[in-house]
């Protein structure tokens, strides 16, 4: 009977068509396209006096040129490269630290929990910005974790500015979106399963590998996801963390844009690293779409 | 019977705590640090906070990041609302998977790629770029949000009572005026919160969005910053953690509030 309801999408489906798809069709029409010396710094542009005429003439302008200069340059290949193996490794990691620490909220009692739920909550608000800066002052060479070195009389390490301060930054960063959808699922696991193998025989171990983690699948997935997708892609981490030797698509993204200028080419960058992502957002979407089928 | 933690359950806590922790603590204590130096403690201090007021730019850049915020998260916050009652409430309507795909891909979408597509429809459309194309950019950003928070609570709301007010003679909307907007109203409350957060952290976004003479905080921070550590920036960001650790502590306390009551009122 509430069929109308749809109606409610109407206002949200027009911004979103507008502010979000559109776009993004604009992003690959420029990737399409050549610099220019003009303002806006691409050609062609579309000439509306001439009618269809111009139209096609617009068409007949568009070519895969940028992506000919980009399949040419080594250096973005190797970004994307170095985005993905810093995404993955980034990734496993916040799983390996992520998952204890789920594992460990849940079995708390119910008045810790919340306390603790709020504790991981609290820095997911915070922003990235300042939570990354935080660490540059502990990795720098005068920083408060080569001091602690220094009083422990062992050799000061030089961190901020490589891959690894980035590698950090990244699972520093990403944590509570691994820890939230693990706790939510390790949380409602029903306790009694866990009795059932332990009066089977199966000792703590074995009943967590065959019982607790199989089940716990469906939110490994959905934390690796909300970390590895956006870690691909980000900008703030390498470019305030990580030095020349860290390179990351996101970060070359901007350059290309602000630096260098080249309109169409950052266009292409994108649309070559949105191209990478199309897998794991929809695998992304799949599992939101089945949770969401789960709890209704 | 629950298990309790084991040793390994409180190791692990502590060690994910602490990592997720200490870097906020320091910058918080290296705010109120009388040395500029991360490593010495010089004794506690407010001067960086006195040198705040000072900061014209500063100033400038926060009053305009405050209204972008309140401006983009209430109108995202209608906008998701919505959103979210189209996804729980209107079945399988025509354009159904392309709508739920775009309220869901800016969760996950690199914000660098959201932030050029934006910047060149603006570029499209010729607008100037400034206060007005950072509010639209952040409210297309937010409202995402919005709407899975929202989403997510009428999703376990019981429909029955919408039901019941209509057949009692409400209209749709009169019934989800008196029915279902009190009950999903924490839910919206906390996504315009989420929205508004949101905005006032956003870097990239606003970065590709904004023009001359609308630097938000976050873009100013980051000009800052990229010179290195200092006092005046370690308490700004304290500002900023404390505005966020408060609402989120009096929206935890408000939940445990309204559940306690909802079980008084259950028992009486």
């Amino acid at each position: 009977m509430n069929r109308p309801r749809g109606r409610a999408a109407l206002l949200p489906g027009l911004w979103l068509a507008i502010f979000f798809a559109l776009p993004f069709l604009l992003v690959l029409r420029l990737s399409l396209s050549d610099t220019a010396l003009a303002i806006p710094p691409y050609a062609p542009q579309i000439d509306w006096s001439q009618g269809l005429a111009g139209l096609k003439a617009f068409f007949a302008g568009l070519d895969l040129e940028k992506y000919r200069q980009l399949g040419e340059d080594r250096l973005y290949l190797d970004a994307y490269l170095s985005s993905l193996r810093f995404a993955a490794a980034g990734t496993g990691l916040a799983l390996l630290v992520g998952y204890p620490m789920a594992y460990g909220m849940a079995r708390c009692r119910p008045g810790l929990r919340s306390l603790l739920l709020m504790l991981v909550i609290l820095p997911f608000w915070t922003s990235f910005l300042i939570r990354v800066y935080a660490w540059i002052g502990i990795l720098k060479p005068q920083g408060l974790l080569n001091a602690f070195l220094g009083l422990l009389g062992l050799e000061p390490l030089t961190l901020l500015y490589t891959p690894t301060a980035v590698q950090i930054g990244l699972v520093y960063s990403y944590l509570p979106f691994m820890v939230l959808p693990l706790y939510a699922a390790l949380e409602r696991q029903d306790q009694t399963l866990l009795e059932a193998a332990a009066d089977l025989g199966a000792s703590p171990l074995k009943s967590f590998w065959q019982v607790t983690f199989p089940l716990s699948l469906p939110g490994v997935i959905a934390g690796c996801l909300l970390c590895f997708i956006p870690m691909v892609g980000e900008f703030v981490i390498p470019d305030l963390l990580g030095g020349p030797g860290s390179l990351m698509i996101g970060r070359s993204i901007w350059m290309e844009f602000f630096a260098n200028r080249d309109w169409p080419f950052a266009s292409a960058v994108a649309v070559v690293l949105l191209v990478t992502l199309i897998a794991p957002i929809l695998l992304y979407q799949r599992q939101q779409a089945k949770a969401l089928e789960a709890a209704t | 019977m629950r298990r309790g933690p084991s040793w390994f359950n409180l190791v692990s806590l502590t060690v994910g705590f602490a990592f997720l922790y200490l870097p906020i603590v320091l910058l918080v204590a290296w705010s109120f640090n009388a040395s500029r130096l991360v490593t010495v403690w010089g004794g506690f201090s407010t001067k960086w906070y006195v040198a705040l007021l000072s900061d014209q730019q500063l100033l400038d850049a926060a009053w305009v990041t405050l209204r972008v915020g309140l401006l983009s998260a209430t109108v995202a916050t209608v906008l998701g609302t919505l959103a979210a009652i189209a996804l729980a409430r209107g079945g399988r309507f025509r354009g159904h998977t392309l709508f739920s795909g775009m309220i869901y891909a800016p969760l996950v979408m690199p914000e660098v790629i959201m932030g050029l597509a934006l910047l060149l429809l603006f570029v499209a459309l010729r607008f100037d770029r400034g206060f007005w194309t950072v509010t639209l950019a952040h409210t297309t950003l937010t409202l995402s949000y919005v709407a899975v928070v929202v989403h997510s609570r009428l999703i376990t709301f019981d429909r029955a009572l919408e039901e019941a007010a209509q057949d009692l003679g409400a209209t749709p909307a009169r019934a989800f005026m008196s029915v279902t907007l009190p009950n999903i109203f924490p839910a919206v409350l906390a996504g315009w919160m989420l929205a508004f957060t949101l905005s006032l952290d956003d870097l990239v976004i606003a970065s590709f969005a904004s023009g001359p003479g609308a630097t938000t905080l976050p873009m100013r921070i980051y000009s800052q910053v990229r010179l290195g550590v200092t006092p005046e920036i370690n308490a700004v960001c304290t500002i900023l953690i404390a505005i966020v650790a408060t609402g989120v502590i009096i929206w935890s306390l408000a939940m445990k509030w309204r559940s306690a009551g909802a079980a008084r009122q259950a028992l009486a």
